[in-house]
């Protein structure tokens, strides 16, 4: 079962993941859960543009037409809060739609050609990492060192613009290149990780793995270690699953995955601190337990997203098993 | 003129003509305001006054319309470079269930002598402990801050400034949903920088406690209605100026006994506050 392209397969699939969660802490904490889908489905519009200009199937041909649409949805979102005022969340909303739909239409424009290799796009809707070769298992274990290196060198400044930006700006951090090299790390990490669940699912990779070690953890590094743990690992089971089971897509199975996590985490954490509360009362030490209440309400939403994404995967599950039935 | 010379550098904060609008609506108008080194400064007004962002714009955190900024005869910007300035955002600004210490978000007070790169050094956790330790809070310092109250919240946010050891120190409504014990440390805390020379400015809501905590006060209402010794600015007068006569306020007769011509004869009105 362990041979040379599964070995491959599972080292990329768990460089992506180690990736996604770590950068996943930074966009969960700051708040923007939809940017990370944003930017995926705006980089779809750039992947199918390169691909028809250039008729080449190099991958970093391909992922740098997705990094320039990527830029320009996010410039887009800025530029639309900054500049009227609609919400950071409405911003979003719109980009999505516009780019993805752009982007769907230059899929049908593409298909209607008679370009070889066409079907390849396909692998950015739903991700394929079981077809990665070792020129881009290469390419990933660069770029995630080079990812992984400026968030140790900027740790510091990283992690106290995202808790407190005013006050950063305040003794003299800008703030704009702060926040410009959090977009920068984003855009790379959505667009390699984008061979591992495509442009649809990419979100659910990045915010699950931080919501479930958010659980676990209560300090800034060990969030982001665990995180980075829980994104190899369900990337590692999606892989095996989808490998043992005939035609079920890797892409939608890690997601399946880490969304199981997210569901394990979020039950087992409130159950064990139940039982905490229930058999010891604590000591008083001056410290009021009121967080969960609040901590609660922050997840709702990212948890509701979790939700909507593992639909979409069992519908596209579902289908492809109907298919194969029908094949049959 | 020599003298003149020393009034210019002992000022920690020269703010002229500071005009400063929300999309298109003024917020600030053309605001003169000469903060002597040492002052204890209530920035006072009714909602939407422009207090808040009167204190955000000389930090150079909004885009200001006209007007220049200075501390202590530097710029802005490189004030705020030189760490001389501590800001103490509202409260509820930041998410207090982000997964990090109470020490480290002191230490962040820190980070402005630091510099971009650098690492925290033994001096720093040193000065992060005092700072602690004049808030009361050393024995919290590796707890996480989610499971902190309000109060301690508060308090983590003065260490942080006071780890800075600055010369300025900002601080954007302090004692808003604070219980009165930690309100009187607060004070204490601020009354104690000033004592030493330190210049502190506060926002602040409550218009009972400005006579009995600061000495100075800057009355704003999109322009500047009063500046001066606190007792002369919170009179009948300025407020009705400020809040548009929606309150009536009498000052406490035996506060001074010099003949301030804002002074109005509480005889017919309220001995306190009362919405019309």
């Amino acid at each position: 079962m362990l041979d040379y392209t599964m070995v491959i397969v599972l080292i990329g699939a768990s460089l992506l993941g180690i990736l996604s969660g770590v950068i996943g802490v930074f966009i969960l904490l700051r708040g923007q859960s939809l940017l990370g889908d944003a930017v995926a489905h705006a980089a779809l519009p750039g992947i199918v543009l390169a691909f028809l200009v250039t008729e080449s199937k190099n991958i970093l041909v391909l992922l740098s037409g997705g990094a320039v649409s990527g830029a320009a949805g996010m410039l887009l979102m800025t530029l639309v809060t900054t500049h009227t005022r609609l919400k950071k969340d409405a911003a979003q909303g719109m980009v999505l739609s516009i780019f993805f739909g752009l982007g769907l239409i230059l899929l049908t424009v593409v298909q209607k050609r008679p370009i070889t290799h066409q079907s390849m796009l396909n692998k950015f809707l739903f991700g394929n990492i079981s077809t990665i070769l070792y020129q881009d298992l290469v390419c990933i274990g660069v770029i995630t060192s080079i990812v992984l290196l400026f968030i140790i060198i900027f740790w510091k400044e990283l992690v106290a613009s995202v808790f407190d930006a005013s006050y950063m700006q305040s003794v003299g951090f800008r703030q704009q290149s702060v926040s410009f090299l959090i977009s920068i790390l984003i855009l790379i990490t959505i667009l390699i990780g984008l061979q591992a669940v495509g442009v649809i699912l990419m979100s659910t990779l990045l915010i699950a793995p931080a919501v479930a070690a958010r659980q676990w953890c209560d300090s800034m590094r060990s969030v982001v270690i665990v995180s980075g743990f829980f994104g190899a690992l369900s990337s590692i089971m999606g892989v095996l699953l989808s490998n043992c089971m005939v035609g079920i897509p890797t892409g939608p199975m890690i997601v399946v995955v880490a969304s199981g996590l997210v569901f394990f985490s979020i039950m087992t954490a409130s159950f064990i601190a139940k039982r905490i509360k229930n058999f010891s009362v604590p000591p008083y030490t001056g410290v009021t337990q009121t967080n969960t209440h609040t901590q609660k309400n922050t997840h709702t939403q990212v948890r509701t997203q979790a939700y909507a994404q593992s639909r979409i995967c069992f519908c596209y599950m579902s289908k492809k098993y109907i298919k194969q039935k029908d094949r049959a | 003129m020599n003298s003149k010379k020393q009034i210019a550098s002992s000022l920690a904060l020269s703010v002229k003509k500071l005009t400063v609008a929300y999309h298109d609506t003024p917020v600030l108008w053309s605001i003169d305001v000469d903060v002597p080194a040492g002052s204890l400064l209530a920035i006072i007004g009714p909602n939407g006054a422009g207090k808040t962002t009167f204190m955000k714009s000389i930090l150079g955190l909004l885009p200001t319309l006209a007007g220049s900024v200075s501390f202590l005869g530097l710029s802005a910007a490189h004030a705020a470079k030189s760490g001389a300035i501590a800001y103490v955002p509202q409260r509820m600004s930041v998410d207090w269930d982000f997964p990090i210490s109470v020490e480290e978000v002191v230490m962040m007070g820190r980070y402005g002598s630091l510099g971009w790169f650098a690492r925290p050094k033994q001096h720093d956790k040193e000065i992060v402990i005092d700072a602690l330790r004049q808030v009361n809070l050393e024995a919290l310092a590796q707890k996480p801050i989610g499971s902190l109250s309000g109060g301690q919240q508060q308090r983590v946010f003065f260490a942080r400034a006071l780890a800075q050891q600055a010369e300025v120190y900002l601080l954007d409504e302090p004692f808003a949903n604070i219980d009165a014990a930690t309100e009187q440390i607060l004070v204490y805390i601020l009354q104690q920088l000033a004592a030493s020379g330190k210049t502190v400015l506060v926002v602040h809501h409550d218009l009972h406690t400005v006579r009995t905590y600061f000495k100075t006060a800057l009355l704003l209402k999109n322009r500047k209605i009063a500046y001066g010794p606190v007792e002369q600015v919170v009179t009948s007068v300025y407020l009705d100026q400020a809040y548009g006569n929606r309150y009536y306020y009498t000052p406490p007769a035996i506060s001074h006994s010099g003949g301030d011509p804002d002074y109005i004869s509480p005889a017919g009105k309220v001995s306190s506050w009362g919405e019309l």
